[in-house]
């Protein structure tokens, strides 16, 4: 299995414009960098805490897969999902308040980095169990298929994923019941820091993926035009009625798995190899090469960007947290906030009794 | 909520059975909803592991009862999908001890969504589930691990004991926007009863007295509940007018009929198949004693599962399950009867 080959000198034909314009999905990978860069810096600054995954040097995927859905579409990603809720056109200033913790977030501040959610866009999360969002995303896919909708769900998730059992009863069920999911799997090469060949006994996963039975093939992750091509294809299939079809889309992250992460685990001149095939340099580069953009083409497109990111960190910075009173809301519907196993409240018979 | 018999002269009534009812449940939400649907391992051609939705697929079709491969996580996620995506799914999970390999998704996805996603996602899903002992069927099918469930916020945890709640309680756990697990007792399956045919609806939010006494509260759910009303018989043959409070829902607790029915009697028996440390009636017990400690003449006392791996010969498994006696001795012991 190769990478796919289509033509990519201008827009390709379809139905949607705007993704199909290689310019625009330039743009939307350099959005999805300098976002994440500034969150770098503000992890620094400690205004974002906890867990932070970021995606640089995975725009790619994000941008490529993600612009060749439907807003119809249904989405459940991974906990490295910045670029996936950007590129699904989640706000900035939603996702950076998330991250900063906030009520404005996307997810009220309640998930942070790694659970970010937009039911208005299809945008189930943000799932930080590795493998947790496939069954998931086959039941929305049932739900979808049983309802008679012309809709697919993606999942996106990484290699590591791959080893978890419930990517393979995932993968039984999307195909022998026939549903409308596409699998894409973003192989970084790494599952934290164990490399594939580390963790895998065959590390071709398309190949093992076609062994359920489903369509599978793998994609140069760092070329955002064919990733998008693959997508466009796999989901037309779906949508014909052809079953699930898997993606491997091979890319890298340029930095290491986490903030937390020292990368003791790979070879720096790996790293630097792969920051050689930087999806937004390559494009760029192609892009100015072919005419098609000139270099102040691009110093527009960063200062829009800088001012998008520094607006919403602007907002998620201004953005209220959620009162105390709010932390057992939308647990349960039934009997709003009254939770169950809260605050115990000592009758006051008891009290004076002198409990102590 | 009390349960009262029923003038059988003033309305339709049939024999069935606590699988009937069941089963009864399931064809009337199938009906009334196109949305609901069934699916499992085994629930369709083969009419379930314990014949529960035998006859369900020929009726129903397989597209709405579905037979599912051996893959606990991945079926019950798919269910919290189809939920997410506008269906009422019902899971069946073989047993207790098999839904540990869909914990992840139980407690990760379908009790955290709604929350973690701050109230834009809900999960209107049930989980049904065999538990309990009393089979001869040795360690990895007998646990009773309710209290695993009930510990989990987000969920509501059911344990119908009755044929009454078996034929009642799946609508409104349907109807609930939020994940329902529903226990059935595997001892209770062919359980014996009369049913109205027009069965009334039933909550899934309180306990319910099934029956009264003024001298120690008997409190069981699920499987217990027909030995502690058999104990109960006992006592009232020595003269101790027991009360039996089942709990119905152990998630969320229903504390207040307990503690209503332990300010009456003063005293409390807390009967539950699983294991005593950290469990149902561990914290039935702590309620008690944060709340109603003065209203005590006596220690609670608890009757618990033994705390072993449940196992396969039946002398050593009625050993470790709490039985008939045992709830006596433990009532009599809070009564200070000890002639």
């Amino acid at each position: 299995m190769t990478s796919t080959t289509a033509d990519t000198t201008g827009p390709a034909s379809g139905t949607r414009d705007a993704p199909h314009d290689p310019v625009a999905m330039l743009r939307e990978m350099i959005r999805i960098r300098r976002f994440e860069e500034k969150c770098v810096e503000l992890y620094s600054a400690t205004s974002i805490r906890g867990f932070l995954h970021l995606c640089i040097g995975e725009e790619a995927t994000a941008v490529g897969v993600l612009g060749a859905l439907g807003p119809e579409d249904a989405v459940v990603s991974t906990y490295r999902e910045h670029g996936h809720a950007l590129a699904r056109g989640v706000p900035a200033a939603e996702v950076m308040a998330e991250l900063y913790g906030r009520a404005t977030g996307c997810s009220r501040g309640r998930g942070g980095s790694m659970h970010l959610f937009d039911a208005s866009r299809r945008f189930y999360g943000g799932n930080a169990i590795v493998g947790g969002g496939l069954p998931v995303a086959v039941g929305l896919a049932l739900a979808d298929a049983m309802r008679g909708r012309p809709v697919v769900t993606t999942v996106i998730f990484g290699d590591g994923a791959f080893a978890e059992g419930e990517l393979h009863e995932s993968a039984n069920l999307a195909a022998l019941w026939h549903l409308p999911v596409l699998f894409c799997c973003e192989n970084n090469r790494y599952a934290m820091g164990t490399a594939l060949g580390r963790e895998h006994a065959n590390p071709d996963l398309a190949a093992r993926a076609a062994g359920y039975g489903m369509a599978a093939r793998s994609v140069d992750g760092m070329d955002v035009e064919a990733v998008h091509a693959a997508t466009e294809e796999a989901v037309a299939a779906i949508r014909r009625g052809d079953g699930p079809v898997f993606l491997e889309l091979q890319t890298y992250r340029f930095r290491a798995h986490s903030m937390y992460d020292p990368d003791r685990y790979r070879d720096k001149a790996e790293i630097e190899r792969f920051k050689g095939l930087d999806p937004i340099t390559t494009l760029t580069a192609r892009l100015v090469g072919a005419g098609l953009l000139a270099p102040e083409d691009v110093e527009r497109i960063e200062a829009e960007v800088a001012a998008e990111v520094e607006a919403a960190v602007a907002a998620a910075a201004a953005g209220p947290w959620e009162p105390v009173s709010d932390l057992t809301r939308f647990l349960m519907t039934r009997g709003e906030d009254a939770g169950d196993g809260g605050p115990v409240r000592v009758p006051a018979a008891a009290e004076e009794g002198g409990v102590s | 909520m009390t349960t009262t018999l029923r003038d059988p002269t003033a309305r339709a009534t049939r024999t069935t059975t606590y699988r009937e009812a069941l089963r009864e449940a399931h064809r009337d939400a199938m009906r009334r909803d196109d949305r609901v649907f069934l699916m499992g391992e085994d629930v369709a051609r083969y009419g379930g592991c314990f014949a529960v939705s035998l006859g369900l697929a020929e009726e129903f079709g397989e597209e709405r009862v579905r037979d599912t491969p051996l893959s606990e996580s991945a079926f019950t996620g798919a269910g919290i999908g189809a939920a997410l995506g506008g269906l009422r799914p019902i899971v069946e999970i073989m047993t207790v001890n098999f839904s540990l390999l869909a914990l992840d998704q139980i407690l990760n996805n379908a009790a955290t969504l709604r929350h973690m996603s701050g109230g834009q996602l809900s999960v209107p899903l049930v989980i049904r589930m065999t538990t309990g002992g009393g089979r001869q069927l040795a360690a990895q099918h007998s646990h009773s691990l309710e209290s695993y469930y009930a510990h989990i916020p987000g969920l509501t945890v059911l344990s119908p004991a009755t044929l009454e709640d078996a034929r009642g309680m799946l609508w409104p756990a349907l109807e609930d926007p939020d994940p329902v697990v529903v226990f059935e007792h595997g001892s209770l399956y062919n359980v014996e009863g009369v049913l109205p045919e027009e069965p009334d609806p039933v909550d899934i939010v309180h306990a319910a007295v099934r029956r009264t006494g003024g001298d120690v509260t008997l409190v069981g759910h699920g499987g217990t509940v027909p030995k502690v009303l058999a104990a109960a018989e006992v006592l009232a043959a020595r003269g101790i007018d027991a009360e039996v409070v089942d709990l119905r829902v152990l998630r969320p607790l229903d504390e207040a009929t307990v503690l209503e029915s332990v300010g009456r009697t003063h005293r409390a028996v807390v009967v539950d198949e699983g294991w005593r440390s950290v469990g149902v009636a561990a914290e039935v017990s702590a309620r008690i004693a944060e709340r109603a400690l003065y209203e005590l003449d006596a220690p609670v006392e608890r009757v618990c599962g033994v705390e072993v791996p449940l196992p396969y010969p039946k002398h050593l498994e009625d050993a470790a399950l709490p039985q008939v006696d045992d709830v006596v001795a433990a009532a009599r012991r809070a009564v200070g009867d000890d002639a």
